[in-house]
């Protein structure tokens, strides 16, 4: 039988780490989306060199582990586990979201983009008036997976001293002596972060499909 | 107003305009025939650029096509384009549609923005489907709004691309009494379609076009009656007697 009185007896370790977990996620979260959308669009733009920095930066970062992207911030730059943790999390899920908004952006069909400059419209405009509202309906399914692999991999954060929710679950075990009960109620407070992210997704695609 | 000359385009290896030499004035209407693969719509859309020009000049109003230094927008501005497939933004009402370069393109405001938006839809006959969504209308209502689009610009030119090839027979009849009022009003247009009878009674001018060439260029009394070219007999002969 599980033993609550870990749980309740480190209450506020599991609560100080389940708040920069959640904290860090939201900011690279928000931040690789953001960097995301600037790469994919760097990848479709019709200029040549933007496309090779852009397919350059896909493939040099989704093809390394997030472990060593971190250990770069935090060993090589020297920055704080919290800080190095939350810029490699950026960083790595950018180069997945990007991949997966140039996907949508492609799947539009070619004539709306071809409707919107024939009617003036620059190619910045035709992107963020016409393409990109109807790839976000696209895109919201690979990138809700997106964001829950952001989540559970914001754990890497424990490795550099990242004061997170596993950190603070390892600080517990090596006081308490137990494993298993621990890490236990670890998993619990990152389903709280996930299951509500995963409806909160499918809810938004159910609401999206039906404006179509 | 429009002038070719001596215009090739390649795509790759493939030569889809051979020595194009056309002009078109002012007010004309003029249609573009011809079998598919022949490059009519490659010349269409030469006009507007969405296809460039590998060699030889295309000049609208003097303005120089090709030449990097020509802002694409602002020539884009006086030109409406009309598609086979409508293309109109699935995202967006009727409305916000045709409102859409209007406002971003020429910086009109909404409430101006939305009363000659009105008044074109109210022009295609559909002013009552204001607020409805691409998806609820009919093939022949879409290609309407996507017309009114067009000339909510207030474009000097307007070209259309097939723009009655992928409708259901019936509605091919409303799309083309719009283009017809549109030919009375005095209004440039460029053509392409396999529409005899449009290209019969509203035509100023055919041309014919095979293998990338402008075979023969007639009004549509002398080309119906009596086509100088070979290939221009035979396709009227398929596409007239079934």
């Amino acid at each position: 039988m599980l033993d609550f009185s870990i749980l309740t007896e480190n209450l506020d370790m599991y609560l100080l780490g389940f708040k920069n977990t959640i904290m860090s996620s939201l900011i690279a979260l928000v931040a690789s989306l953001i960097l995301g959308v600037f790469v994919a669009i760097m990848r479709i733009a019709p200029i040549k060199p933007l496309n090779w920095l852009g397919t350059a930066y896909v493939e040099f970062i989704r093809n390394i582990p997030l472990l060593i992207i971190t250990f770069f911030f935090f060993l090589g730059l020297k920055l704080s586990g919290l800080y190095a943790g939350t810029l490699a999390l950026t960083i790595y899920t950018s180069s997945f979201i990007a991949e997966a908004i140039r996907a949508g952006i492609l799947s539009v069909p070619k004539g709306q983009m071809e409707a919107a400059r024939s009617s003036g419209l620059t190619y910045g405009q035709a992107m963020r008036l016409v393409i990109l509202p109807q790839a976000v309906k696209i895109v919201i399914p690979p990138l809700g997976n997106q964001f829950i692999n952001l989540v559970k991999n914001s754990s890497i954060l424990a490795v550099v001293a990242g004061l997170d929710l596993m950190y603070h679950g390892d600080l517990i075990s090596s006081r308490t002596f137990v494993v298993f009960d621990v890490y236990i109620f670890v998993a619990a407070f990152y389903l709280i972060l996930t299951i509500p992210l995963s409806l909160g997704v499918g809810y938004l695609e159910k609401r999206l499909a039906k404006s179509n | 107003m429009i002038v070719f000359d001596r215009v090739n385009k390649y795509f790759g290896d493939f030569q889809v305009l051979k020595e194009i030499n056309l002009t078109i004035n002012k007010g004309e209407v003029v249609v573009v025939i011809g079998p598919s693969g022949s490059g009519k719509s490659t010349l269409l859309r030469c006009i507007n650029r969405l296809e460039t020009i590998s060699e030889g000049s295309l000049s609208i109003n003097g303005l120089n096509v090709a030449d990097k230094k020509t802002d694409i927008n602002k020539l884009r501005r006086n030109i409406g384009m009309v598609f086979q497939h409508f293309h109109l933004y699935p995202h967006k009402t009727v409305l916000e549609n045709i409102m859409l370069a209007p406002r971003k393109v020429l910086g009109q405001s909404e409430s101006e923005a939305k009363k000659i938006a009105q008044k074109y839809l109210e022009k295609v006959g559909i002013g009552d489907k204001a607020n409805s969504f691409p998806s609820q209308l009919s093939g022949g209502q879409q290609q309407r709004v996507a017309i009114a689009r067009g000339l909510a610009m207030g474009p000097d030119i307007m070209l259309f691309d097939e723009p009655t090839s992928a409708l259901d027979p019936e509605m091919i009849g409303e799309v083309l009494d719009v283009m017809k009022a549109l030919a009375h009003e005095g209004m440039t247009m460029v053509v392409v379609t396999h529409e005899m009878g449009f290209a019969r009674e509203v035509a100023d001018r055919i041309v014919f076009m095979d293998e990338g060439r402008v075979l023969e260029e007639a009004t549509p009394a002398e080309f119906y009656a009596n086509p100088r070219e070979e290939r221009a007999r035979l396709f009227l002969s398929r596409i007239l007697n079934h």
